[in-house]
Formats: C-alpha cells, sequence, structure tokens
C-alpha cells in the first residue's frame, strides 16, 4: 500500500469519490436512525451503552478511518508514520475517556444516593 | 524575489528537511504533529463534554428537541437536518480540497485553482451556517422558568407539545425597570429584563387548566417527565425564581448551564479552526493563482493546508455524533 509520494502519482479522483459517497450514505443512515430513533435499538443495552449509541459511536469512526485514510492520505505514508499518528491518539484519548467517564458516572451515583438534597 | 518562491531556503538542512524522516517531508512531518496535538486538544474537550454528561445523565437535554430549525420553515419541527445539511457541506468541502491536492501532483494549475475555491467557499458557508444556529440557540424558542436548586422548568400541554410562556403567561400590572447606573451606588447596570416576571408566568399557569409543568428529568422510555397538574403547580410555587428564554454561559432554557457552555466552547473552538482553516486557504489560493507552486516545480504546500482542512472535517465528524446524536 505505501507508494513513495515523490515519484510519479496516478490519478486517485475515482478512489476520492467512492469515499465522499461512503461517507455520504454513512452520514446519512446516522441522521436517519438519529430522527426515527427505533425502539429495539434504544432499549437494548450492551456494556451499559445503548445499541444505537454504538451504532453512532462505531460509524463514526468507520467515517474517520476513512477521512484520515484516503482524504490525508496516511494510507500511502510509511508505516512507522502510520503508526505514530495513530497509535499515539488512540491510546491516549481511550484512557483520558475511560477516566472522566468513569469518573462522571460515579459523581452520578453520588447526587442520586446520598443525603444531602442538591435539587433544593 | 525570484530566488525566494523557487526555493524554500530549507534544501540541503538535516533539520531543516533536508533527510526526510519516515518518507514526509518537513513541512508535513511538522503538521502532522500540530495535527496529533490538537486532536489532543479537542479530546480533551469532548471527553470533559461526556465526564458532565454522564454526571447529568438522567437530566440532559434531548439534541433533537434543542436543534430542530431550519431556514425558512418557521415553526416546523425539523430535528437535525440543518446539521445534517452542514456536515455534507463540510464533508464536500474536504473532497473538492483532497481534488485540489490530486490535482497538484499533476501540476494542473487551473484544477487547483478552482478546487480551492470551491473549498474556500464550503468553509466560509459551514462558518455561516454555524452562526445561524448559535443564533438560534441563543435566541431559544419557548422559554422556561428557573429553580431555585439551578434547573429549568418547561410547560407542555395536554398532548405533550411545547408551550411557549408567551403563549400562556398573563399581563400583570407591575412596571420593572431595568436599574441604570444612577439609580444606585455601587450598581452599574443590570442584565437586560427578560419579557415576563416569574408572576405574570405563575399567575397565567393558574388561569390555564390544560398545561403542566415538565422537569428535566428522563424517564425510562427516554422522555422528560410531565408533571400532574397539582404537582406542577406545587412546583412552581415552591421553586420557581425566575424566567429564563434562549442561552447564555449563566443559564439556559434547555437543562443544566454545563449544556449551553459546551455547546459555546467546543462548536465554537471548532468554527474557530474552520475560520481559520479558510483564511490559510485563501492565502494558498492566491500563492497558486500568482504561480508560486508552479514555479517552485510542486505543490506540495496545497497538500499541508489539505491535512488541516481535512482535519478540521474529522474534529467535525465527532462534535457531529457527541453532541447531536448519541
Amino acid at each position: 500500500m505505501a507508494h513513495s509520494t515523490t515519484h510519479h502519482h496516478e490519478s486517485n479522483t475515482k478512489r476520492i469519490w467512492f469515499v465522499f459517497a461512503l461517507l455520504s450514505v454513512v452520514t446519512i443512515v446516522e441522521v436517519v436512525l438519529g430522527i426515527i430513533k427505533p425502539d429495539f435499538l434504544v432499549d437494548t443495552h450492551f456494556l451499559a451503552m445503548s445499541l444505537l449509541n454504538w451504532i453512532f459511536i462505531i460509524l463514526t469512526i468507520y467515517k474517520a478511518y476513512y477521512i484520515a485514510w484516503a482524504f490525508m492520505h496516511l494510507e500511502g505514508e510509511t508505516k512507522g508514520m502510520r503508526r505514530s499518528v495513530v497509535w499515539t491518539a488512540i491510546f491516549l484519548i481511550s484512557y483520558l475517556m475511560f477516566i472522566l467517564l468513569t469518573e462522571g458516572d460515579y459523581i452520578f451515583d453520588v447526587y442520586k444516593s446520598n443525603h444531602v438534597a442538591w435539587d433544593f | 524575489m525570484e530566488a525566494t518562491v523557487i526555493r524554500t531556503g530549507t534544501e540541503g538542512k538535516t533539520w531543516g528537511g533536508g533527510n526526510d524522516p519516515l518518507r514526509a517531508s518537513y513541512g508535513k512531518m511538522m503538521m502532522w504533529f500540530f495535527i496529533v496535538s490538537d486532536a489532543l486538544t479537542f479530546s480533551g474537550f469532548l471527553a470533559a463534554y461526556g465526564f458532565s454528561r454522564f454526571k447529568f445523565i438522567d437530566s440532559w437535554p434531548i439534541a433533537d428537541e434543542v436543534f430542530n430549525h431550519f431556514p425558512f420553515l418557521h415553526g416546523l419541527d425539523a430535528p437535525m437536518y440543518y446539521v445534517a445539511l452542514m456536515t455534507f457541506i463540510l464533508i464536500f468541502s474536504s473532497v473538492t480540497m483532497v481534488l485540489a491536492v490530486d490535482a497538484g501532483h499533476h501540476m494542473k494549475k487551473g484544477k487547483v485553482t478552482l478546487y480551492m475555491f470551491l473549498t474556500i467557499i464550503g468553509g466560509a458557508i459551514f462558518v455561516g451556517s454555524q452562526a445561524w444556529e448559535w443564533k438560534n440557540f441563543i435566541k431559544g424558542e419557548y422559554g422556561a422558568v428557573t429553580t431555585r436548586g439551578g434547573n429549568v422548568l418547561q410547560f407542555v400541554d395536554g398532548e405533550g407539545e411545547r408551550v411557549a410562556l408567551a403563549d400562556f403567561a398573563a399581563e400583570l400590572p407591575v412596571t420593572r425597570v431595568a436599574n441604570q447606573r444612577n439609580s444606585g451606588i455601587w450598581f452599574s447596570e443590570n442584565e437586560t429584563l427578560s419579557d415576563f416576571t416569574i408572576e405574570e408566568v405563575k399567575a397565567g399557569f393558574l388561569a390555564n387548566d390544560n398545561i403542566f409543568v415538565r422537569t428535566k428529568i428522563i424517564d425510562e422510555n427516554g422522555e422528560k417527565t410531565i408533571l400532574s397538574r397539582e404537582e406542577s403547580l406545587s412546583k412552581l410555587n415552591t421553586e420557581a425564581i425566575g424566567v429564563v428564554h434562549g442561552a447564555n454561559l449563566v443559564e439556559n432554557e434547555y437543562g443544566p448551564p454545563l449544556f449551553a457552555d459546551f455547546f459555546f466552547f467546543i462548536t465554537g473552538f471548532h468554527g474557530f479552526h474552520v475560520l481559520s482553516g479558510v483564511i490559510i486557504n485563501i492565502i494558498i489560493f492566491f500563492n497558486v493563482i500568482l504561480g508560486t507552486y508552479e514555479r517552485r516545480g510542486s505543490y506540495e504546500m496545497v497538500e499541508k493546508v489539505g491535512l488541516y482542512w481535512h482535519f478540521v472535517d474529522l474534529v467535525w465528524v465527532f462534535v457531529f455524533t457527541f453532541f447531536y446524536l448519541v
């Protein structure tokens, strides 16, 4: 996949339009799901989050993958370059998300079950 | 003059891009450094948003109810249509940007110019749309009553449809005057008075049997709780202290103040990125027209601003998900 960026370039126009179509379709699916909110997706929970939200987040990461690979041309960079960009971000962001969301949920529980009214 | 445009002055220098670590040129590598660090900044903001949302998980506003305006469709409930359109505009301007980069690889000056121009237009439309979105958010639609505990109470009719304060608030013969600098010693000026006083809302509520209070607590069906008539009355009489229209950094009619704070901060920060992207694109656009890159023999500069522009699009994909969908 990694080809030299300094030598001759074949035209990528076809791939660009393909990715545009793909991103558009995914966005439309997201918006439609967001408007109708199918009951079974909202009510079914997997790992403390509704299936609908899982679908939104997975589709978002799918879109992000195509933007980074095709538009930002990460697919044409060397493997080392690609990994230092992607894994740095993924590890740090996952850690940050884990810590902050867990803490937010904990504070919610404290507000909900403690003996002092916070909504007075 | 000629020398400065043909050469970048860094040729052959190790730390000026003389060699290409990971086969990426100096400028591109630096752009990637910036993008990764900026991505971490944005994820910090979004994680903080997630924190606050988990903290108020049972009382966060429902995005479909807040962002439901569309230009020229007044009073029509159009959840997310407009923000979906904005997303398309931004994705499309990303496409024209990558087409400009592609044309640059083939040294086609005319095509690069055209695609850069379209990218700038797309970016400008997006920033304008965001301004419109902010205007609606700040202005508000229905208005709400604030409580002593810092919550908001909204109003619905028998069918559960939202009712604006203006529809039922009574006209009471009170004259309210906004304090000016001359009416107190330590006083400067107070904020603009809302359209109604809390007394007018209470009197109007008492006179209309078919109006109920809706709290911000989300029930098990994912909808906001609607109180019975008696509960509504006692809640209004014991807790209500003020009236709020729209949103500012202190209070808003949609839910927890943090909701509006994060909305302003994150979409504002993103909008600022789009704005600077448009400005940088304009600079590069003129360089393309002047033939700078033609003489330099490479359109790599277009590629570098392209990376930034795609990054802005990438961030929007996440903002869109976490603010409007999830």
